[in-house]
C-alpha cells in the first residue's frame, strides 16, 4: 500500500516536471526541471528494485549529464525567441504529422499483444548474484564486443569534436612563460589619477601599458602578429 | 552452446581493424601537425588489405552471447565494405593539390573506424548489435562531411546529415523497441520463433518493422528518405563523398537483407509491397531528378538514389534468387561508383577541384584516356551491355519477374530508360561539346584507381561465375 502511494508520487512528480521542461520559457528552469525529473525517474527504479540503475541514473545524469546541460544553456547565448519564430510557421504540418503518428501508436498500442514465448519467460533475479554482479556479467562478458564498440563509438565522438574545432595556429592566446615572469609591474601598469567628477573618457579612454600581453605572445599565436598595430593607435588615441 | 561462448577468433577482423586504428591514431598524433595525412592513409590502407584476408580466412559461427554472427553473406558483405573503403582511401591520398592545409590525418582514421563499424553491421545478429554498428558507422561520417569546416557547404552538409541522421536512428531505435515490447528478445533466433508461432500478427510488430525500415532507408537515401543526399553528396570532400556512395550503403543492406530475410521473413506477404513502393519511388524519382543538375556530384547523389532502387527490387522479390541479385548488383555498383568518383576526384584546374558538368566538356580531345573510363562507367551506369552495371540490372529484373512482381520490373525498365538520358548527357560534353580549358594532369593513384576499375566494369563478365556462386552461397546462408 505505502510502495504503491510512493509510486503514484513519483510518477505524478516525473511526470510533471516531464512536462515543465518542455514547456517553460528560461531554458535553465528547463534543465532543472529535467534535473527533478531524472530524480524521481531514479526513485521510481529504487521502488522496482533496481538500486544500481538508480545510483546510476543519480551519478551521471543528474552528477554529469544534466550539469553540462546546464553549462551549454548558459554559456552559449542563444536567442531562444528567434528560435520559436519558424515555429509559428510550421506548426501545422508539425501538428498534422505529429497528430498521424500519435495515432497510429494509440492504435497499435490498445490492441498490445506480446509474443507467446515471451510471456512465458519472466524475469526473475539470477540465483546468488547481486544485480550489479549480474549486470556487470552481462555487459563485460556477454556483450564485451557491443561494450568495446560503445567505446569506440566514443572515441570517435572525441575525434570529431577536436579536428572540428581545434585550430592548430592563430587562434589560442599562449603567453612565453618566461618572459611573462621577468615582467615588473612598472613595464604593465600605469596609475593614472582621475580627478573626482571627470570620467575616464575625458581623461582620454582607457589607456593600454605600454608593453602590453602581445610582447608576451608565442610567436605564431594569437595576437603576435598584425593585432599590436591597430592596439597602439587606440593607445595613442 | 557454442552460441553463447566468447569467441574471440569469429571478430578478428574487426578488432585488428579497430587496434590497428587506435595505432595509426596515435602514429598520426606524433606527426607534425598538417602532415601526419600521407602515411596515416598509407598504413589504413595497409590494415584494410590484412583485414580482407582475415575476413577470407574466418570461419562460420555464432559469439558473444548471440550478438555476432559470421557466415558467408557477413564475410561477402564486408569484402564489399572494405573494398568501398580502401578505394575511398586512395582518392584521399592525392586529393589536396592546391594552397590550402591538407586535410587532417583524422580523415584515413575516422575512414577506418567508420569501416569498422559497417563490418560489426554485416555480422549483426542481435538488434542492439544493429545500433552500435550503425552508430559508429554514421558518427564517423557526420563527422567526415564537415571536415572542411572553412567551406560553408561542408558545413552544412555535416549538420544537415547529422540532424537528420538522428532523426533517423531516433525512429530505427522506436521500432526496436516496438519489435521488442512484442517478442521480448533482440535476438534475430528469437524473433524468427516469435513471429512464427503468431498467426494473427499484431499491429504493433507491423508498426515497429515500418520504423525499422524507415531507419534504415534513411541511410541508403531511398525516397521519401532521401532529403539529405544531394546537398550532402555535393559538399563533403569529394573521397568522402565516395565512401558515403560505397561502404555504409552496402552495410545497411547487409541489416535490412538480414533483417528482412532472417526474423521478418516469415512476414514477407506483408513487407513486400512496402519495399515494393520505395524501390519504385527511388528509381523513378532518381531518373527524373537528376536531369536538371548542373553538378557532378549531385547528379551522383541522385544516380546512387535510383541504384538504391534497383538493388532494393531484389529484396521485394523476397527470396534466395533476389538477394543473390541484390548482392551481385552491389558488386557492380561499388566497381562503377568507385570509378566514377576517381575521375571526379581527378578533376581539378590549376590545383582546384572543379565538379561543375560544363567543366567536363570537351574532355575527350584533352585527356582521351579519362574521358574513355568516365563513358564506359556511365553506360555500365544506364545498364548497356556487357558492362558491369547491365548483369547487376538483369539479375535484379530477372529475380523480381520470377516473384511475379510485373509491374515492378516495367516501371524499372522505364525509369532505366530515363535515366540513360542525363548518364548519356555527360557522355555527349565529354565528346561533343567545344572543349573547356584542360584539365590538371590526374595523379597517379586516381589514374590507377579509375583504370582498374574501369576493367573490372569491361571485364565484369569473366568474373561473373565465382561472383554468383559466392553470391548465391551467401544468400543461403541468410536463409531467404
Amino acid at each position: 500500500m505505502l510502495a504503491q502511494l510512493v509510486f503514484y508520487v513519483f510518477a505524478a512528480v516525473l511526470l510533471l516536471s516531464a512536462a515543465m521542461v518542455i514547456s517553460v520559457r528560461n531554458p535553465v528552469h528547463a534543465v532543472l526541471f529535467l534535473i527533478l525529473a531524472f530524480f524521481n525517474a531514479a526513485g521510481l527504479f529504487l521502488i522496482a528494485g533496481a538500486e544500481f540503475l538508480a545510483m546510476l541514473l543519480v551519478i551521471v545524469y543528474v552528477g554529469a549529464v544534466a550539469v553540462l546541460f546546464l553549462f551549454v544553456v548558459m554559456m552559449l547565448d542563444i536567442d531562444f525567441t528567434q528560435l520559436r519564430e519558424g515555429l509559428q510557421r510550421h506548426a501545422p504540418i508539425g501538428i498534422c504529422v505529429g497528430g498521424v503518428l500519435f495515432a497510429e501508436l494509440i492504435m497499435a498500442l490498445s490492441h498490445w499483444t506480446m509474443a507467446p514465448a515471451g510471456v512465458s519467460v519472466p524475469l526473475q533475479a539470477a540465483p546468488g548474484l547481486t544485480n550489479t554482479a549480474a549486470l556487470g556479467t552481462l555487459i563485460y562478458t556477454h556483450y564485451v564486443l557491443l561494450f568495446q564498440a560503445c567505446g569506440l563509438v566514443l572515441l570517435v565522438a572525441m575525434i570529431g569534436a577536436i579536428v572540428l574545432t581545434l585550430r592548430q595556429t592563430g587562434s589560442g592566446r599562449r603567453q612565453n612563460i618566461e618572459k611573462q615572469h621577468a615582467r615588473t609591474p612598472e613595464e604593465t601598469l600605469v596609475l593614472v589619477r582621475v580627478p573626482l567628477g571627470e570620467n575616464v573618457l575625458e581623461q582620454g579612454g582607457f589607456l593600454r601599458p605600454q608593453t602590453s600581453y602581445y610582447d608576451t605572445a608565442v610567436p605564431g599565436s594569437y595576437g603576435s602578429t598584425g593585432q599590436p598595430a591597430v592596439e597602439k593607435e587606440e593607445t595613442g588615441a | 552452446m557454442n552460441a553463447m561462448s566468447v569467441n574471440w577468433i569469429l571478430a578478428l577482423p574487426e578488432i585488428t581493424l579497430a587496434l590497428a586504428g587506435l595505432v595509426i591514431l596515435v602514429f598520426g598524433v606524433l606527426q607534425r601537425p598538417g602532415k601526419g595525412i600521407g602515411a596515416c592513409t598509407v598504413l589504413s590502407i595497409a590494415a584494410f588489405v590484412g583485414c580482407a584476408v582475415l575476413v577470407a580466412l574466418s570461419p562460420d559461427g555464432a559469439a558473444y552471447a548471440g550478438t555476432f554472427v559470421n557466415d558467408s553473406f557477413a564475410r561477402f558483405m564486408k569484402i564489399l565494405v572494405l573494398l568501398g573503403g580502401l578505394v575511398a582511401l586512395l582518392l584521399t591520398v592525392s586529393y589536396r593539390t592546391d594552397e590550402r592545409a591538407p586535410l587532417p590525418f583524422e580523415t584515413a582514421v575516422l575512414i577506418l573506424f567508420s569501416t569498422v563499424g559497417a563490418m560489426i553491421m554485416a555480422s549483426s545478429a542481435n538488434l542492439m548489435t544493429l545500433f552500435v554498428g550503425l552508430e559508429l558507422s554514421s558518427l564517423s561520417i557526420y563527422i567526415l562531411a564537415a571536415l572542411e569546416r572553412d567551406d560553408v557547404l561542408s558545413s552544412e552538409a555535416g549538420l544537415k546529415y547529422f540532424v537528420l541522421g538522428s532523426l533517423a536512428s531516433g525512429l530505427l531505435l522506436y521500432g526496436m523497441s516496438l519489435v521488442y515490447g512484442y517478442a521480448g528478445t533482440m535476438e534475430y533466433s528469437g524473433l524468427i520463433a516469435a513471429i512464427q508461432q503468431t498467426t494473427a500478427l499484431p499491429v504493433g510488430l507491423m508498426v515497429g518493422l515500418v520504423f525499422l525500415v524507415v531507419g534504415l532507408c534513411f541511410k541508403l537515401s531511398v525516397v521519401p528518405f532521401h532529403m539529405w543526399t544531394p546537398d550532402v553528396y555535393q559538399g563533403a570532400p569529394t573521397p568522402v563523398t565516395a565512401y558515403m556512395a560505397g561502404a555504409p550503403k552496402f552495410a545497411t543492406f547487409a541489416l535490412l537483407l538480414r533483417v528482412m530475410s532472417g526474423p521478418f521473413g516469415a512476414m514477407a506477404p506483408r513487407w513486400q509491397i512496402l519495399i515494393e513502393t520505395l524501390s519504385i519511388l527511388s528509381m523513378v524519382y532518381g531518373a527524373l531528378a537528376a536531369i536538371p543538375q548542373t553538378n557532378i556530384k549531385r547528379l551522383m547523389a541522385y544516380s546512387s538514389i535510383g541504384h538504391m532502387g534497383y538493388a532494393l527490387m531484389g529484396l521485394a522479390a523476397a527470396s534466395t534468387n533476389g538477394v543473390r541479385a541484390t548482392l551481385v548488383y552491389l558488386a557492380a555498383y561499388l566497381v562503377m561508383n568507385a570509378g566514377v568518383f576517381a575521375v571526379i576526384t581527378a578533376m581539378r584546374r590549376k590545383g582546384r577541384e572543379v565538379t561543375s558538368l560544363a567543366d567536363l566538356s570537351g574532355l575527350g580531345r584533352t585527356d582521351p584516356g579519362l574521358a574513355a573510363a568516365l563513358a564506359v562507367f556511365m553506360f555500365s551506369m544506364v545498364g548497356a551491355p556487357p558492362l558491369a552495371g547491365f548483369f547487376g540490372k538483369l539479375m535484379v529484373f530477372a529475380a523480381a519477374w520470377q516473384s511475379g512482381l510485373y509491374v515492378l520490373v516495367g516501371i524499372g525498365a522505364l525509369s532505366s530508360v530515363i535515366g540513360a538520358y542525363y548518364y548519356l548527357r555527360v557522355v555527349k560534353v565529354m565528346y561533343f561539346d567545344a572543349s573547356a580549358e584542360r584539365l590538371d594532369q590526374p595523379a597517379r593513384s586516381l589514374v590507377f584507381v579509375s583504370g582498374s576499375m574501369g576493367l573490372a566494369t569491361v571485364f565484369f563478365v569473366l568474373a561473373l561465375g565465382p561472383l554468383m556462386a559466392l553470391a548465391r552461397q551467401a544468400a543461403l546462408a541468410l536463409g531467404g
